[in-house]
């Protein structure tokens, strides 16, 4: 059970509204690690997020989380997902926002105090969210995910638009939950996030670039910073498909 | 069990969010009062109102609510707060009748104000009891909950949503038999009629108005619009997709 990686997408292909987003996807996320998705907007993060966990309609190939497939009612309360847009309930307080997802995860009620306090929270709990900054909101979207400890945790670029003291913070919350066995799966435009991670997948146009440390990704293209890479990697990748 | 608590989790969610909205709440409580004044005011008080009054008490929690369930239920595609539920372990029939019980109890708030204003202070009259139409009126929002959480998912935008109101459910009332007697319409729209939820629904509130008693006829309404309610919350299950484009 807990050999094989935590995710593990083969040949996925999707198609929405006619544009093929992935033609045919092959990756996999090791359990326990903190994996940066980096690649630039539009590319087709969100797609494999959405497949991942199990609410994007695919067209072919398979995903498979935790050795199940993905999305299916098994699978579903093992799962943490976070949208990029924060999806809660704006008319709702904090609080309320989180005792009903505890309430459907079945999480006891002493875990909303805990991720609130996780996600640096505690003091606007009894705001309500439409009376929020947006980087506060995208924390309570961020905190309804943690709720019951999922083992694999999908977030669809969480840092974004956050101050440096917080995406710090956030980034160590990461690694603390990873050390606590958890697989966390975080998509970001922004190349300089890579260097948190454990592992990177580098996309572009619905294809993986690259897979690997940031440091062996570095040694790999000769270069000093992940966005040198990625343009290395953009580059070698074209020249071989110019030639074949 | 976590079945049951998602459902009750569901409902007390939708309940709290509408006390979050004073306004839409005091609409939907003080417009159907207004409007059945209106109505006495109109007919004079005459033979008119006494004929279409107890129907209207029934039809307006379907109306409203019908309205209510598909702006919510597009405003929880439109945030993703839909699509968080739909990746958690949550069934989607619980999420659909936690939604039916919240609006089903609005309903049942609204068509008790309104019947204790309709028979109390505007002298309509009513054979049968008032917690029979009241009853029926509870029966007839979770029909329009039901229909309301059918439509959204053909809806793109809340601005769409509104419009299946005119498109959906305007020619039921007018098929209904509250504008004509439905034995004198064209024969091809009484067989239309003979399709349609609300026609049972006006039916059964105009027996139970006039007469009062228990009857095979009333029993056969009150058994189509159960039906018909039961029907579109599955189809509303089965539109409500988990896997999106």
């Amino acid at each position: 059970m807990n050999e094989g990686p935590a995710i593990d997408v083969r040949e996925l292909r999707v198609v929405r509204g006619g544009n093929v987003v992935l033609p045919g996807l092959s990756l996999s996320v090791p359990r326990g690690s903190v994996t940066g998705l980096l690649g630039p907007s539009g590319c087709g993060k969100s797609t494999l997020m959405r497949a991942i966990v199990g609410v994007q309609r695919v067209a072919g190939g398979s995903v498979e989380v935790l050795g199940q497939a993905a999305g299916s009612s098994s699978v579903r309360g093992q799962v943490g997902y976070v949208t990029q847009a924060p999806s809660v309930y704006e008319d709702l307080t904090v609080r309320e926002n989180l005792d009903y997802f505890a309430r459907l995860l079945d999480a006891p009620s002493e875990r909303v105090d805990e991720v609130l306090s996780d996600v640096g929270l505690d003091e606007v709990g009894n705001r309500e969210v439409s009376r929020l900054s947006g980087g506060q909101r995208a924390r309570v979207s961020l905190a309804t995910a943690l709720l019951n400890h999922p083992q694999v945790l999908v977030l669809d670029e969480p840092t974004v638009g956050l101050d440096p003291v917080l995406r710090r913070s956030l980034w160590e919350l990461f690694h603390r939950l990873s050390s606590d066995g958890a697989t966390l799966l975080v998509s970001s435009h922004v190349m300089d996030e890579a260097a948190r991670c454990d592992q990177l997948l580098l996309m572009r146009d619905g294809e993986l670039l690259a897979t690997g440390a940031p440091d062996e990704l570095l040694k790999r293209t000769g270069t000093s910073e992940i966005e040198d890479a990625f343009l290395a990697l953009v580059e070698t990748h074209g020249a071989h498909e110019g030639t074949s | 069990m976590r079945a049951v608590k998602g459902t009750v989790a569901t409902a007390q969610r939708v309940l709290r969010q509408l006390r979050r909205d004073p306004r839409t709440v005091a609409m939907l409580l003080v417009v159907p009062v207004v409007l059945v004044s209106l109505m006495k005011a109109v007919f004079a008080g005459g033979g008119a109102f006494q004929r279409v009054g107890v129907p209207l008490l029934g039809i307006f929690p379907l109306i409203s609510m019908f309205l209510v369930t598909a702006v919510t239920m597009q405003r929880e595609r439109s945030t993703g707060t839909l699509e968080r539920l739909m990746s958690m372990p949550i069934a989607k029939l619980d999420l659909l009748l936690g939604y039916a019980i919240a609006f089903g109890v609005l309903a049942a708030v609204q068509a008790t104000l309104t019947s204790v204003v309709a028979f109390s202070l505007l002298d309509l009259h009513s054979d049968g009891p008032a917690w029979a139409v009241v009853t029926f009126a509870v029966g007839n929002a979770v029909l329009g909950t039901a229909l309301g959480l059918f439509v959204s998912a053909f809806a793109r935008s809340e601005f769409q949503a509104v419009q299946f109101m005119p498109l959906f459910l305007m020619p039921q009332v007018f098929l209904c038999g509250l504008m004509a007697p439905r034995s004198s319409m064209p024969r091809a729209l009484e067989i239309v009629s003979d399709y349609l939820p609300l026609t049972y629904a006006y039916d059964g509130l105009r027996l139970v108005a006039t007469e009062g008693a228990w009857s095979g006829a009333l029993a056969r309404d009150i058994a189509l619009v159960t039906a018909a309610a039961v029907a579109s919350v599955a189809l509303g299950a089965a539109t409500l997709q988990r896997r999106t484009g």
